[in-house]
């Protein structure tokens, strides 16, 4: 409103000044009006008084007072904070699984194997150099080399069926190597390679590469970790809108008294303070109702899943949410709270005029 | 310590509220503004804190042309002008100390300097107990002066009030324009807008008469009204 009037104003005056000599008169009456080039900054400063203690706890007075209008009020200040906290719980929730996920099939990766089983009738000495020459391939790390009379103990324990085997006069099963590839499980293109060119030996009769699956499971938790991103983009704009609008709605209630407050002399900056605070606040509960919730439900999970873990011999243990992951939730919380208070203030406090 | 130099006011889409006005008010000077109601008091003093700026003209407050004064300027000029409201316009969520020590806080004074000085200002209202209360505990005429109190406690040069007494019953109107009176006396420019000519008849102070947006007189109180 004011703000359409200045720029005339100023060009008015710069032209009549000169003409009206009773106006310089009038500037020049009284101290401040002696030197007009400079005199707009003068005495319209806050004194010296103003130091930087005073600034500083004035910040610490408006972010008790504003924690404290918001306990005043703790139905509206829990249902807003509990949306922030569920927007911000579901992204960092499905963030820690997929982390878990992710660590369970790298320890799967380690153990990636080719098994490679060998035509039968071939002399020790002919399989020493088809293991020594493997051995040379670059893309190979280790041989392990696997007689039919080892594979047939191994497979008379873990089967079970011990007994029945012993009627076989004949050991049904072939050689075969083991190989540990040093090729990246990621790298499925060099790893199909490597099998093709193991496939392509004389000596070979077949090859098992299968890690097929664990494969599609990491390219599973790419995409997923990709949607999480997708999602928890989408909640942080939600949470913007949610803190937005609370603000908004708290800066309209609050009418009366900002236009009091400016008439008395506050600054902008002094005005927008408590509001912004208010975001501050409801991020930081945001964030830490958000923390409550995924740590229970993964203490919920945890037990559940130990015990999984012990039946299936793994060594495997649910991750909670560490330091840093924690750290991100509250900046991010704090974050949000303060841009959405921020967009809410910088668009609505200036229609709010003394009229 | 305030002039007007030709100066006019029009609301967008309206006709001229104020129509080359000119004065001057010398400092300590107490001042009545009078006139029927839509006459444009309060368009004149909406021009002294910068709430309103002159279409045409000027406004000059302590030898400041307030044309030149910016927009973020503002906030500096409105902490050496006081003003009172005909509904005073405390917070209510405010105790009456808060409210009182609102400009010094805005004006970053520090604390201990604040108490003195509102519990000064609250004395010389005769509030000083009523620190603690809430404003809706307080009758119309202690609201007011509590006002007053805000208005005057970071002892700004220039005093502005609109209809203070609007509200108020002729004693408590009596005693809020003594009040005003006082201000004088430490230096503080006064500046009233009022309708109640019985009041201000009682008082021999300067008068400024508007009609339709015109300052129609200019003289000593009684003698205005004799006319
Ligand atoms: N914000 C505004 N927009 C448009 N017209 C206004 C506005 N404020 C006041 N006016 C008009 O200006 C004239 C003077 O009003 P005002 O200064 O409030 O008079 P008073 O205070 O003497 O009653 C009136 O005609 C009124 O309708
Ligand atoms: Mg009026």
């Amino acid at each position: 409103m004011a703000a359409n009037y200045k720029p005339q104003a100023r060009r008015t005056y710069s032209r009549r000044a000169k003409s009206n000599p009773r106006i310089r008169e009038l500037e020049r009456g009284t101290p401040g009006g002696k030197n007009p080039g400079k005199d707009a900054a003068h005495g319209l400063r806050p004194g010296p008084r103003s130091t930087l203690n005073v600034y500083l706890s004035h910040h610490l007075w408006v972010a008790v007072s504003t924690l404290g209008s918001l306990w005043r009020s703790p139905l509206s200040t829990l249902l807003t904070s509990s949306v922030i906290a569920i927007a911000l719980a579901l992204p960092a929730g499905l963030y820690v699984m997929l982390q878990n996920v992710q660590q369970l099939s790298s320890s799967w990766e380690n153990s990636s194997q080719i098994s490679v089983f060998l035509k039968s009738g071939q002399t020790e000495s002919q399989l020493r150099t088809v293991r020594e020459q493997l051995q040379a391939w670059p893309e190979i790390q280790a041989v392990h080399y696997i007689s039919a009379e080892q594979a047939l103990a191994e497979f008379r324990q873990s089967s079970g069926f011990g007994e029945a085997l012993q009627i076989l006069d004949q050991n049904p099963l072939p050689e075969m190597f083991v190989i540990q590839p040093a090729i990246q499980l990621s790298d499925s293109r060099r790893l199909q390679e490597l099998q093709s060119r193991l496939d392509s030996l004389p000596q070979v009769d077949q090859t098992l590469l299968d890690m097929q699956w664990v494969l599609r499971l990491s390219a599973i938790i790419d995409t997923g970790k990709r949607m999480v991103f997708i999602l928890g983009a989408l909640l942080f704009i939600a949470i913007l809108l949610v803190i937005g609008n609370t603000i908004r709605l708290t800066i309209f209630n609050k009418r009366q008294e900002i236009v009091v407050t400016k008439l008395i002399g506050a600054t902008n900056q002094f005005i927008r303070r408590p509001f912004l605070y208010t975001g501050f606040w409801y991020g930081v509960f945001g964030a830490l109702l958000a923390w409550l919730l995924v740590t229970v439900l993964l203490a919920l999970l945890k037990g559940p899943i130990d015990d999984l873990s012990l039946l299936y011999e793994s060594q495997f243990s649910l991750n909670t949410m560490g330091v840093t992951l924690s750290g991100s939730l509250f900046a991010v919380g704090i974050l949000l709270g303060l841009l959405g208070s921020w967009l809410a203030v910088s668009r609505h406090l200036k229609a709010i005029e003394p009229k | 310590m305030i002039s007007f130099v030709n100066a006019y006011k029009r609301y967008p889409g309206g006709r001229d509220a104020l129509k080359n006005i000119s004065f001057t008010i010398a400092k300590g000077e107490m001042v009545f503004l009078t006139g029927h109601s839509g006459a444009g008091k309060s368009s004149l003093l909406k021009l002294i804190p910068i709430i309103e700026r002159t279409t045409r003209g000027e406004v000059i407050l302590d030898g400041k042309n307030l044309s030149r004064v910016s927009n973020r300027q503002i906030p500096y000029l409105r902490r050496k002008i006081g003003v009172v409201f005909q509904d005073h316009n405390l917070l209510p969520e405010r105790t009456v100390f808060d409210n009182v020590a609102l400009p010094l806080v805005i004006a970053g004074e520090h604390p201990t300097e604040t108490g003195r000085r509102v519990r000064a200002a609250l004395d010389k209202v005769g509030l000083l107990g009523k620190e603690r209360a809430y404003p809706i505990a307080l009758s119309g005429g202690e609201q007011q002066r509590v006002g007053i109190a805000r208005a005057v406690v970071n002892r700004p040069p220039v005093l502005l009030a609109d209809e203070p007494t609007g509200n108020l019953d002729p004693e408590l109107s009596r005693e809020i324009m003594s009040l005003f009176e006082q201000f004088t006396t430490v230096g503080v420019t006064v500046l009233v807008a009022t309708h109640d000519l019985d009041l201000i008849g009682r008082m021999n102070h300067r008068l400024l008469a508007l009609r339709e947006g015109e300052l129609v007189a200019d003289g000593p109180t009684q003698e205005l009204l004799r006319q």
